[in-house]
């Protein structure tokens, strides 16, 4: 299967159908690191649908897109999951989910359950002030943070947007030195404090698995 | 932009040409223009108050709806923001010394564990331009500083903003408290915030969810004018 970090942020991804029973509706941001998990373990199973990744920067309009693609491929498949964390729709993919007879994955966002549901939430109330990415999002630093907020075009609005923030922490799901590089130099941009955290693909596998 | 608007000079276009021109700069986040158009009205012995009104507030009113209708975004809001904040700089002294009119005072600020102000502040504008005295107790607020300063600045409405799904709950952690403690009724509750939704709002007990800067300040101006008939009646 081949893609692009561009094509997951704005197409998402149409896999073939493949006679598999489950199929995975997830994020953009997220395929990598589900394809990954899929041929390592020999899920052989499981189908990938995932919606475009810049869907975030309209949480809102994720339910009724999740929607779309559950109805359309639901006589296709035995069971659908869909890995999406709540995503800034503030309760209202869980709401769709349920309505729709669908389990998705928990917790408020893919920084957290990669890092782990429960080891992100003991740290909330101490890391409040940090900015975070992902292997994907520091790929996709300038679609996602950079141009959508209007830094290539009016540097000035940096402080205003991130001034609240002291450090970006990279929760790195790979241990690839160019992704390293790269962060270091977004926190640089942003004015930030750089850490970098190995996560690993945390609760993200623990969740693929119950479908194994 | 054309050559023909970069050579404009305000000073030479009458009240109403101004006034929409500045509307335009507003939308373009072009505080030294704001900044002179304030200005040139002062000199023509506009109040204050109508400056404010006339051109700023239904200029930003103009961007709220177009952020609101994704033909603006972040960005462009928050130029557009500093620009009239330009040009209140200017009108708030000379606002307090005539004595334009309060609608009523509004504490507000981030919940605690929410860093995320940008909606605040917006909010912070639209309602001091609308009239609204303002005491912004900034990011990250206990319940305790809510409480506090509502009491301490013998505010009328609470205003709490969240951007995270992680932290909108506190709002309702508020809320119970102000129950609890018998004060509830003596505030208006609002809430708003970019995962926030009316059921959020109605389910936490607050008496609205704002999806925006210009539906706040309605909503604030309708509660307030609520409570004062209840209190005549």
């Amino acid at each position: 299967m081949s893609y692009t970090d561009e094509q997951l942020t704005t197409d998402g991804l149409n896999a073939d159908t493949t006679g598999a029973r489950v199929l995975l509706v997830a994020c953009g941001a997220l395929a990598r690191e589900i394809l990954a998990l899929i041929k390592v373990n020999g899920w052989t199973h499981m189908d990938l649908q995932c919606l475009p990744a810049n869907l975030h920067l309209t949480p809102e309009k994720i339910p009724d897109a999740i929607e779309a693609m559950v109805v359309n491929a639901r006589d296709t498949y035995d069971d659908i999951f869909v890995v999406y964390a709540d995503c800034g729709t503030g309760g209202l993919l869980q709401t769709r989910c349920d309505e729709l007879g669908v389990t998705m994955a928990e917790g408020p966002h893919c920084y957290s359950f990669f890092e782990g549901n429960e080891a992100f939430a003991a740290h909330a109330d101490t890391e409040f002030t940090a900015f975070y990415l992902t292997d994907f999002l520091v790929r996709q630093f300038d679609s996602f943070v950079w141009k959508p907020m209007g830094l290539d075009r009016h540097p000035q609005l940096r402080d205003m947007l991130f001034g609240n923030y002291e450090k970006l922490v990279y929760l790195a799901q790979t241990n690839q030195p160019d992704l390293d590089t790269l962060a270091e130099e977004a926190a640089e941009r942003l004015g930030l404090v750089y850490e970098r955290r190995y996560t690993g693909y945390g609760d993200l596998a623990t969740e693929l698995a119950k479908y194994a | 932009m054309s050559d023909e608007e970069d050579d404009l000079i305000l000073s030479e276009l009458n009240d109403e040409e101004l006034v929409l021109q500045m509307m335009d700069d507003l939308y373009d986040g072009m505080k030294a223009e704001i900044e002179e158009g304030v200005n040139i009205l002062l000199e023509r012995k506009w109040t204050p108050y109508d400056i404010l009104t006339k051109s700023l507030v239904e200029g930003m009113a103009i961007v709220g709806v177009d952020f609101r209708d994704g033909i603006l975004f972040v960005p462009e809001v928050l130029l557009a923001a500093g620009a009239m904040k330009g040009g209140m700089a200017i009108l708030k002294p000379l606002l307090i010394e005539t004595g334009a009119p309060r609608l009523g005072k509004m504490v507000i600020g981030t919940v605690k564990g929410d860093i995320h102000d940008i909606g605040k502040n917006l909010v912070g504008m639209m309602m001091e331009g609308a009239g609204f005295e303002i005491h912004d107790l900034g990011i990250n607020n206990s319940l305790e500083e809510y409480i506090g300063a509502l009491e301490s600045e013998g505010a009328d409405i609470l205003g709490m903003s969240a951007l995270l799904t992680t932290t909108m709950p506190y709002m309702k952690v508020v809320i119970d408290t102000l129950v609890e403690q018998g004060k509830r009724d003596d505030y208006i509750v609002l809430v708003g915030g970019a995962p926030l939704n009316e059921e959020f709002g109605k389910a936490i007990g607050a008496d609205a969810y704002c999806r925006d800067a210009a539906v706040t300040v309605e909503t604030a101006k309708e509660l307030m004018a609520k409570k004062h008939n209840q209190l005549s009646a």
